[in-house]
């Protein structure tokens, strides 16, 4: 098992087509370096749900993730609108998504509420009109938020 | 398979699993919030993002409801990523309660005072 790596990952906004690629990509990584299931499930939620977000608002953005014996951070950013009120966004159910986004069955409103439930600490921050940073991080010890 | 008269679109020979629970959704952002891992996912959604999002959380099989018919490009993913999917022609009620009868569980009974079905 090699728990250190580090590496980053360009997505395109707009490109629906193939959202989620770069998450199954990372879920395999960690699956191959022996990351344990349930951490590897947070963390490949915590991911897609960010992708989703870049593709669906933003203009491009980086998924860069960081694997220690302690923990895997997962660092998002992103060029686009930013979000105007944080705290709006982080309510279960408030959504800004487009048609075109709730076709693909997403835009509930779930994204950020989910992000936080899966991981040990979640920080957004974010300009309008400049982009929005997520910090997500996960402690490689087993934790129960999920799977209840 | 007999019990929803459904057929295998994708992984025939992979379908000898036993599943214990499952999750009925149109709406991937609930499948994310609350399917758990080795479901089924009863879904009338049909675009190739049914697949992604099942191989995000490990679920065991999709089934398509109301004889909903995939894309392509959602079979050709579900081949590549290994995830069986079938179709049946019974809608998303009759398919959840033909299983239910039949002892398979939901992934959470009832969401909880978080929203999160942490009963």
């Amino acid at each position: 098992m090699r728990l250190n790596h580090e590496e980053s990952f360009t997505i395109q906004g707009g490109n629906f087509l193939d959202a989620g690629e770069v998450s199954i990509h990372i879920k395999r990584m960690l699956q191959d370096m022996g990351v344990a299931p349930e951490i590897l499930r947070r963390v490949a939620i915590a991911t897609y749900e960010s992708e989703i977000n870049i593709i669906s608002y933003a203009t491009w953005g980086v998924i860069h993730i960081q694997v220690s014996p302690e923990e895997v951070v997962i660092d998002v950013d992103d060029e686009g609108p930013g979000i105007e009120d944080i705290e709006l966004a982080m309510q279960v159910g408030y959504s800004t998504a487009t048609d075109k986004i709730r076709e693909m069955g997403f835009g509930a409103g779930m994204g950020f509420p989910n992000i936080k439930h899966c991981s040990d600490s979640f920080e957004v921050t974010s300009k309008v009109n400049k982009g929005t940073h997520l910090k997500i991080k996960f402690k490689m010890q087993q934790t129960d938020t999920t799977e209840s | 398979m007999e019990l929803l008269d459904a057929k295998a679109l994708v992984g025939q020979n992979q379908l000898d699993m036993a599943v214990e629970t499952a999750f009925s959704a149109d709406l991937l952002s609930d499948v994310l919030a609350f399917a758990k891992a080795g479901s089924l996912l009863l879904t009338g959604l049909t675009n190739p993002q049914i697949v992604r999002t099942a191989s995000i959380l490990d679920i065991a099989a999709i089934v398509l409801v109301r004889g909903k018919i995939p894309q392509s490009e959602t079979l050709r993913l579900a081949k590549q990523l290994n995830i069986p999917v079938l179709s049946t022609r019974y809608i998303l009620f009759e398919t959840s309660g033909r299983l239910f009868s039949h002892g398979v569980k939901g992934c959470i009974k009832k969401v909880g005072n978080d929203d999160y079905g942490t009963t």
